[in-house]
């Protein structure tokens, strides 16, 4: 393919701050004798509607059959790129040439009428794709299958479950053979199982199919492993571009590995919002915030929390995770039997590590707070820091020992014969 | 069709000014506009326990709630027709009307959600609405031409009212009001678009072009001081010819009917200009 098949021009999109254009008739009638009023001179002051730059100046061009993973916080411009590129909205300024026909899933049940059935369902949203009947046609039966929803093709849409909706959207809009699949973070929604699926389709659609994908989404892991490049965007510009594991890394350390008190503002998180995690911050043994840490040595986790309302009981946690999404240890007070009882207001705790006991890569902490039953999230901050693990001359006597290791240490004797202990030391790396 | 598509190159960028109208697009989305105009009639009177007799049901109530009320209550003359079949005479063409407006120009506001995830041509929208009441139309003039046969065979009043030549005129018509919907339709459309004022504003605004209308008092009762407004009113010719086809009774100018063509138009080429205007930033609004 000598031309690339999404060539993205220095496109910048913009929005008004506050209520948008939706202004009342009558304010816009205001607004109109206001300009009267003035005779016509320059127009006054303005009206304090502040301009917002959703993405600027961003170019890119995607090849046929890459698969390109898009990275970035809340409000970086992802969502706003996709609506772009899928001609949702227009750009305020530059120009997109796509060279192919787009299909893009961008929310789960997208032109889902509740009370037609999957069946009608399908075609409905395989022609809002831009397909014909014919077509879709052709691929129902594969679509059902993929989806497994099969002895429920005749029930109404709205009496099925939010994953089972989800399976239904992917699977129309990944069988359509689209030139070009967009897909937002939708599949968040559908079990573990069904997401393996949907990645495994995914790079099938773009290996053998020569199709291309871009795919946004939060989890590191799906990116890694589905993507060939990825583009990471910051506050409407593009910051980097590379590999996906480059990217993935330049995302996590960028984000949030600083030595300091890291303010979680623009983190992505979930839950029901009755918590907020306000800050983190990693500190060794002496208290200073630190990014690097050895092997062996303690970390304390420094975390500040806001209860907006009261909450008995409620549990706190950090789970420790690679840079792939792998969970290494969810650590919970609950585990402590920790009883805080009755909170609100703003409360600071200090979660200690005793011993890092992880091999050399880089983990993301990410803190959160459920009520006391641990079944509703209250608040979940993904990425909120990142720390190094090292290794370092006080452990294990200087070996060497890297992430080829493994994740977790499990600390060893080695007894041989007569039972004496035998330092680990592997020669060959 | 997929390789021919991949052929083609899309260029996105900001349009200025009035965009022109791609019918070639829209012609590309007819299953589209099919599965919408399915989806529509399945849709309406889903659980409903009388289902789809309500496209019968309907205009026949009305038919009798007019009847009661302006023919004995208010005793409006009717042109000497039984005034059953001259309210649904002229709830016909304005049913079809009424119906196709209301479709239109809630096309913003009701697919919001959708016109936020997905891209079709938006204009796909309102027309699957003019063919949806088109569908309805058909159901209410077989209910009509049921309540015709009746008072033709089993009344005395036999004698009063009979099809017109001009019935071959149906078609154009049909068309003519349609235009009229539609047109008006998207200029509302574009509006609640803009302002959300005007989704309030289109059901009284519907209702007192009914009254402007001559569908429950016939044109030749109006007293000369008002007849510029029912004059004025697009709606006047289509109403009037319609229950002059059907009935023999009633009936539009060559001049009224002329001026009614040309609002039609005027309304349909702005409306059609405006909408395809606004729909661009649609989702930047919601």
């Amino acid at each position: 393919m000598s031309r690339a098949i999404i060539e993205v021009e220095a496109i910048s999109k913009r929005y008004k701050l506050g209520q948008f254009d939706a202004r009342t008739l009558r304010e816009e009638l205001e607004h109109f004798f206001q300009r009267l009023r003035r005779n016509g001179r320059a127009p006054g002051p303005s009206t304090g509607r502040e301009e917002f730059w959703a993405l600027k100046d961003l170019s890119f061009s995607v090849e046929a059959g890459e698969v390109v993973g898009i990275i970035g916080r809340n409000g970086a411009g992802k969502s706003t790129l996709l609506k772009i590129l899928s001609r949702i909205t227009e750009p305020t300024q530059g120009q997109i040439r796509i060279r192919g026909r787009v299909a893009s899933l961008l929310e789960v049940g997208t032109g889902f009428h509740p009370d037609l059935t999957g069946r009608d369902n399908i075609y409905l949203n395989g022609t809002f794709l831009g397909m014909t009947k014919a077509e879709v046609k052709a691929k129902f039966d594969e679509i059902v299958a993929f989806a497994e929803t099969e002895p429920f093709l005749d029930t109404p849409v709205k009496r099925y479950s939010s994953g089972m909706q989800v399976r239904l959207a992917f699977a129309v809009a990944a069988h359509l053979q689209p030139d070009i699949l967009i897909v937002d973070e939708v599949l968040a929604v559908g079990d573990v199982f069904f997401q393996e699926k949907c990645i495994g389709k995914m790079s099938e659609v773009s290996r053998s199919g020569g199709r291309t994908v871009l795919f946004v989404s939060h989890d590191m892991g799906a990116i890694q492993s589905l993507c060939g490049s990825a583009i990471v965007l910051e506050k409407g510009y593009k910051t980097f571009e590379g590999s996906a594991e480059a990217a993935v890394r330049f995302y996590l350390r960028k984000s949030n590995c600083r030595a300091e008190t890291l303010v979680l503002d623009d983190c992505v998180r979930t839950g029901t919002g009755q918590a907020r995690v306000l800050s983190v911050v990693l500190e060794d043994e002496a208290g200073t915030p630190k990014t690097h840490f050895r092997m062996g040595e303690p970390l304390n986790i420094v975390l500040r929390t806001h209860f907006a309302t009261v909450v008995q009981n409620p549990i706190f946690g950090v789970n420790i995770v690679t840079e792939a999404g792998l969970l290494v240890a969810d650590c919970r007070s609950s585990h402590y039997g920790v009883n805080i009882g009755t909170t609100v207001g703003t409360v600071e705790y200090r979660v200690r590590i005793e011993s890092l006991s992880l091999y050399p890569r880089t983990y993301v902490v990410e803190p959160w707070v459920t009520d006391a039953s641990c079944l509703s999230t209250l608040d979940w901050v993904r990425g909120a820091a990142t720390f190094r693990v090292t290794s370092g001359p006080n452990f294990l006597a200087g070996a060497n020992v890297n992430a080829k290791h493994g994740i977790s240490f499990i600390p060893t004797s080695w007894t041989f014969g007569q039972a004496f202990p035998v330092r680990c030391s592997r020669g060959d790396d | 069709m997929a390789n021919v598509a991949s052929n083609h190159e899309l260029v996105i960028r900001p349009t200025r000014g009035w965009s022109h109208l791609d019918l070639a697009e829209i012609w590309r989305y007819r299953d589209l506009l099919y599965l919408l105009v399915h989806r529509e009639l399945v849709v309406k009177y889903k659980q409903t326990i009388l289902g789809p007799a309500w496209f019968v049901l309907q205009p026949l109530l009305m038919t009798v709630v007019f009847a009661v009320i302006f023919g004995n209550v208010a005793k409006i003359p009717t042109d000497g027709l039984p005034p059953m079949l001259f309210y649904s005479g002229g709830l016909l063409g304005w049913n079809f009307f009424a119906q196709t407006f209301q479709g239109t120009s809630s096309t913003p506001v009701a697919n919001a959600s959708l016109f936020g995830k997905v891209y079709f041509p938006r204009l796909v929208v309102p027309l699957a609405a003019v063919i949806s009441s088109l569908l309805a139309f058909a159901i209410q003039l077989l209910t009509f031409l049921s309540l015709f046969a009746y008072f033709k065979i089993f009344t005395s009043t036999s004698s009063s009212f009979g099809l017109s030549r001009d019935i071959v005129l149906l078609a154009p018509l049909l068309v003519q009001i349609a235009a009229l919907s539609l047109g008006v339709g998207l200029w509302l459309a574009a509006l609640t678009a803009k302002y959300r004022d005007f989704t309030h504003l289109s059901s009284l605004f519907i209702q007192l072009w009914l009254y402007a209308t001559p569908v429950i008092y016939p044109l030749s009762q109006i007293p000369a001081r008002w007849r510029w407004v029912v004059l004025v009113n697009p709606m006047t010719a289509p109403v009037e010819t319609m229950r002059h086809m059907f009935l023999g009774q009633g009936g539009a100018t060559m001049s009224q009917s002329a001026f009614a063509v040309v609002t039609t138009l005027i309304l349909l080429l702005s409306g059609v200009l405006v909408f395809t205007k606004v729909e661009r930033t649609f989702v930047d609004r919601a």
